[in-house]
């Protein structure tokens, strides 16, 4: 008689529920990951265009930088704007009013979301720029600022 | 700092006062009382109310904590007065106000109305359009445990009045609605867990709650109210509204 079940409800605020506990969890990782790998593996100073471009067009380790930040962007997008949307909801009580916060929220979510995968899934990495880079700062430690290639200055109008 | 039983201690008691028919405001009111370690809040309440200022109006029936008729705000926490010692009071000046997000009707008074609505909303009662059996309907020690914490609820509003998200928005059907709700849902003799997840799976049900622990805090019954509500939520999303499997739990019938 341990067992007694009963339909399982389903619906929006569950599966947003449940969303949040998920996507929480993968953001602790996700999240903490990418700072430790920018501020404490590497600092600041050398994290830059040719940084996090030459990551993108690594051959064998590109499609896992690009679908970590994928990942990172969509579920903290998601994440934090349903959390601003249920904050919202304790204080706006009406149906009507929660449908146009609710649809500004998923608007600038879903605008966001689109810019960030378009930029992270289409991104073409600059090969002259990258090689030029590590040209100009071949010998050189990486903590320290780098010297920007001569194409950067050339290219200035 | 009385820490003793017969100590007595001089309290400023600050009532929270509010007359429609006379203020304009709620306004705080100012008193003096000697009471004894072992004097409970109530008691302190009751000495103004007879000795000191006869219109000082508040609720209270068994006083001993089963009726729940007594809720009110204490040094800033929901309890129940008849259920605070005096001796356990760490400052000498005690504030008492009426429970917050329940329009006040006198002083301490509140209406109860908007709380019994959200109770009444989730079939607090046992359904079951089975067939009576000719003796009981049988249930083990396990299936009773499963849901014996929320059998505990006196209904004294102190969860549902302590919760934030109930401030904010009235129309959510708080705590000690979801805890009267996991009474019977988790009722091995019951058939309508079915419906009441339905009920409480809506925007103003379940999901407000944002596990503030308020409620679990407040509640003078000590039920794990947060818990429950969390339950509630885990059946919602697996249909499971059965006895918990236990490691090393042994059946206790055949």
């Amino acid at each position: 008689m341990a067992s007694r079940r009963v339909k399982p409800t389903g619906g929006y605020e569950l599966w947003w529920w449940y969303f949040m506990r998920v996507s929480g969890l993968l953001l602790v990782f996700l999240a903490l990951g990418h700072l430790f790998i920018t501020h404490i593996l590497n600092n600041v100073e050398v994290i830059n265009y040719h940084f996090v471009s030459s990551r993108w067009a690594n051959p064998q380790t590109g499609v896992i930088w690009r679908l970590w930040d994928l990942t990172m962007i969509n579920l903290a997008v998601l994440h934090g704007f349903n959390g601003v949307r249920e904050v919202l909801y304790e204080y706006i009580a009406s149906n009507r009013a929660r449908i146009m916060v609710s649809t500004i929220i998923w608007s600038s979510a879903v605008g966001l979301i689109a810019i960030g995968s378009y930029a992270i899934l289409l991104f073409h990495s600059d090969k002259d720029y990258i090689r030029d880079f590590e040209d100009a700062n071949r010998g050189g430690t990486a903590i320290h600022a780098p010297v920007l290639p001569p194409t950067t200055i050339a290219r200035q109008p | 700092m009385a820490a003793t039983d017969t100590q007595k201690r001089k309290l400023t008691v600050k009532v929270h006062r509010y007359d429609p028919e006379r203020d304009q405001a709620p306004h705080w009111e100012t008193y003096q009382v000697e009471a004894e370690g072992h004097d409970r809040v109530l008691d302190v309440i009751q000495n103004i109310k007879w000795y000191q200022d006869e219109s000082l109006t508040l609720r209270r029936s068994c006083a001993h904590g089963v009726c729940g008729s007594d809720a009110m705000r204490i040094n800033g926490v929901n309890a129940l007065a008849c259920k605070i010692l005096i001796k356990n009071l760490r400052s000498d000046t005690l504030t008492v106000e009426p429970i917050l997000g329940l329009p006040v009707i006198k002083d301490l008074v509140v209406d109860m109305k908007p709380f019994f609505d959200h109770y009444k909303s989730v079939m607090p009662y046992l359904v079951n359009d089975e067939p009576a059996p000719t003796t009981e309907r049988l249930q083990s020690p396990e299936e009773r445990a499963r849901f014996d914490d929320t059998t505990k609820c006196i209904l004294c509003a102190c969860c549902t009045t302590s919760c934030p998200p109930f401030w904010g928005d009235r129309k959510y059907v708080g705590p000690a609605a979801i805890v009267n709700a996991h009474r019977f849902i988790f009722d091995s003799r019951d058939r309508a867990a079915a419906e009441r997840l339905e009920i409480l799976n809506d925007a103003e049900g379940v999901w407000r709650c944002r596990t503030v622990f308020n409620c679990t805090n407040a509640c003078p019954r000590d039920i794990p109210v947060t818990q429950a509500i969390q339950e509630v939520k885990r059946a919602m999303l697996t249909g499971d509204v059965g006895v918990e499997e236990e490691e090393g739990a042994v059946a206790l019938t055949a």
